[in-house]
């Protein structure tokens, strides 16, 4: 009789710190205790607190141990499973000086979350059908199929108040509603699960925690449009996400959830993968379809939107990964329940992925209209080594900053929109007083540029002009006409580029501008970087503390230092790459970087 | 294939395994604490213990948890078995034995009635 499960973390970031061992070593050392029989072993998805990984949790206590090492499971193994005593050093140190071991749920960085759409990462096994069953998993389905007429669906979705989680916020029931509207016997159901922001992983953990929530909000999405196939566009960096995804849709297909005559309700829908090969542009919904179709992933012009003529020219709806994974919570609970949360037009919760420079590195899934400060302060746990909060970057490069003047601002859609930056699909990037902002906009412009297809001329060109800009900006050359020339070209990228990949592609710059424009300033009139990030812009200098040993100068690539020796040396600042070398080789410190 | 009552019993059976993950109502529990520490093995805390949650799964007790903990000093009285009901003072049973196990399942964890013989303090009687 089992008495007691271990949960070790199969996510992305457990992962590649290695819990796949940690999970045999476990499996191998109770098995040589002779507890085979007791205790079982469970891979899952994402606990979201990734910055303390590897995780194990040993049910029921409930005890949670962080920072896992292989050779730690020996430890867990003979004290806790066998005799039953926490080991105490490997708790998470949120409460380690406790004594008595709280619920997980009580510990700061779960409190304030509520989770709907992670609500089985971290607590079933992927992998395993069954286990999603016993979690109501497919009685959305069954009552849908069962109870409910697709306009009944399509109403329920709508009037929980649902927007699409990718970056848009479309509502999702109207969007189901267009294509259910449109004529025809073939439509298509598609799911985005092309993620490609910088610093974003909510689909990526969903897909490896919770794969059947997809699969099943699909089928949901299908019989209320009326359509019999559906395609998961998900990238092939994502192996893990991709491989959980055909053994859950196998596992679908064997039960019979999946494929002709649904539980013999006369339902026929059937799902594919396609991979694809890494291109940001193919997260835009009209260039992931035509990838679909087997063409190179460029955008084309809406209208016709995709519900009217979208995949292989068939209505078509696409919804993002923890779009769906709300789906069934909706059918099952009532739109009521889901649309008590929230704020008054961004209902339910959203999934954060917390990164940049804070404490709780992981994912978080909040009530839309949490504060900023909510999230950053007590779930985040605030920024490391005491330094302060200067902004954070929602929605990637399409998106914009948040600085610390709207740190008490609840986050919904609109809120976000109205400071210039925007929720996007859920990446946010903290950032504190080091960070150098035109430097930050100008890596997402980097990227966008990189990412751009090349169809249209205002991204393809626009772009790289502003990327030239900004390279004028931070090695010193620029002048005040440029910043306004700039602005002037990141409008007209925005006005006239075919998608959404040029429409935001110049929000950082912008967003940046609007809230920094002083160190914009800073770097253009005064030829410094105030937070000494921009290395054009870097001066080194050498101190009265130098003896004139001429070490620097001996290791200087460039020959850019001279001097006699035991006198002090000088740094020629026209030669001068900014490497630091000088500054790393100085035994007395006399050498400082301005 | 399946049909959709062969689902809702999949569902029915694992969610009494899947229970065992769940904490959120950590308050609201009954919890049944074994001392498992050498002691309490040597004397017999492994049988006790499967036996409880043996019980308790047959019984589809949702609210009760069945744990271990280290030794609690009196390895001379073990096994030695904790009842903590959420509002009322822990109840300690000691020499417990799988045939005890069930009636203490049954009167006190099911019917609210302590097993007053088998509490410490009685055993010397």
């Amino acid at each position: 009789m089992v008495r007691s499960h271990v949960l070790v973390c199969g996510g992305t970031g457990c992962h590649s710190n290695n819990s796949a061992a940690i999970k045999r070593e476990f499996e191998t050392l109770i098995k040589e205790r002779g507890l085979e029989n007791d205790v079982s072993v469970v891979g899952t998805g994402c606990f979201g607190l990734c910055a303390v990984g590897p995780i194990v949790i040993v049910y029921p206590e409930g005890a949670f141990y962080s920072g896992m090492k292989v050779e730690d499971v020996a430890e867990i193994v003979d004290e806790h499973l066998v005799k039953g005593r926490l080991v105490q050093r490997l708790l998470y140190k949120e409460k380690s000086d406790e004594h008595v071991v709280k619920a997980l749920s009580e510990t700061n960085f779960y409190k304030k979350q509520t989770r709907v759409a992670l609500r089985n990462c971290g607590v079933i096994n992927p992998e395993e059908i069954d286990e999603y069953i016993a979690e109501d998993g497919y009685q959305a389905l069954i009552k849908c199929l069962t109870e409910l007429k697709p306009q009944e669906v399509i109403d329920i979705i709508k009037a929980s108040g649902l927007r699409g989680r990718g970056g848009g916020g479309f509502p999702t029931g109207l969007k189901w509603q267009f294509a259910a509207n449109s004529p025809g016997p073939v439509k298509y159901v598609c799911c985005n699960a092309d993620e490609g922001d910088p610093g974003a992983f909510m689909d990526r953990s969903i897909l490896e925690g919770d794969p059947h929530a997809v699969l099943e909000a699909m089928a949901i999405a299908g019989y209320a449009i009326g359509a019999h196939q559906g395609y998961i566009y998900v990238r092939a960096e994502y192996p893990i996400a991709v491989q959980r995804l055909r053994i859950a849709l196998d596992q679908a297909k064997e039960y019979g959830l999946l494929g002709k005559n649904i539980l013999d309700t006369g339902f026929d829908f059937d799902l594919e993968i396609r991979l694809g090969a890494g291109a940001f542009v193919c997260g835009e919904e009209t260039a992931l379809m035509t990838s679909i179709e087997g063409n190179r992933g460029e955008p084309r012009p809406r209208p016709p939107f995709p519900a009217v003529k979208g995949l292989f020219g068939k209505p078509t709806i696409l919804n993002n990964v923890e779009t769906y994974a709300n789906v069934c919570q909706i059918i099952l609970k009532g739109a009521d329940w889901f649309a008590s949360m929230g704020t008054e037009k961004s209902k339910g919760t959203k999934v954060f992925a917390l990164g940049g420079k804070i404490t709780n590195t992981g994912l978080v899934e909040i009530p839309m209209g949490t504060t900023l400060r909510e999230v950053i302060e007590d779930i985040g746990g605030g920024i490391p080594n005491g330094k302060h909060f200067k902004a954070a970057q929602t929605g990637g490069p399409s998106g914009g900053c948040i600085p610390a003047e709207h740190f008490d601002i609840p986050i919904d859609y609109d809120n976000l929109i109205s400071i210039g930056s925007m929720m996007g699909s859920g990446g946010m990037i903290v950032m504190d007083e080091d960070n150098c902002m035109v430097d930050i906009a100008k890596f997402f412009l980097e990227f966008t540029v990189d990412e751009s297809c090349g169809k249209c001329t205002p991204c393809r060109i626009g772009n790289r002009r502003l990327l030239e800009y900004l390279d004028k900006i931070t090695s010193g050359q620029a002048t005040l006409q440029d910043l306004d020339d700039m602005e002037q070209l990141c409008y007209y990228i925005k006005a006239n580029s075919l998608c959404g990949l040029g429409q935001t592609a110049p929000n950082p710059v912008l967003s940046t501008l609007r809230y920094f424009r002083d160190e914009y300033v800073a770097h253009v009139v005064e030829k410094r970087c105030p937070c000494h990030v921009c290395k054009g812009l870097a001066r080194y200098t050498i101190t009265d503390d130098c003896k004139g040993c001429s070490a620097c100068a001996r290791k200087c690539p460039v020959g850019a230092i001279s001097g006699e020796i035991k006198s002090k040396f000088v740094i020629d600042p026209s030669k001068c790459i900014k490497c630091g070398v000088c500054m790393e080789t100085c035994r007395f410190g006399a050498i400082v970087k301005e | 294939m399946k049909s959709i009552a062969d689902i809702k019993a999949i569902r029915d059976k694992m969610k009494g395994q899947i229970n065992l993950r769940d904490n959120k109502d950590a308050e609201q529990e009954i919890r049944i604490v074994v001392g498992m520490a050498t002691c309490g093995i040597s004397a017999g805390a492994r049988p006790v213990f499967n036996a409880f949650v043996d019980d308790v799964a047959s019984r589809q007790l949702r609210n009760v948890k069945v744990t271990r903990t280290g030794c609690m000093g009196m390895c001379a009285l073990e096994p030695i078995v904790e009842v903590h009901i959420p509002g009322e003072d822990p109840v300690t049973y000691v020499h417990v034995d799988p045939d005890k196990v069930r009636k203490i399942v049954a009167n006190h964890i099911v019917n609210g009635n302590v097993c007053t013989e088998y509490l410490i303090g009685e055993e010397r009687k």
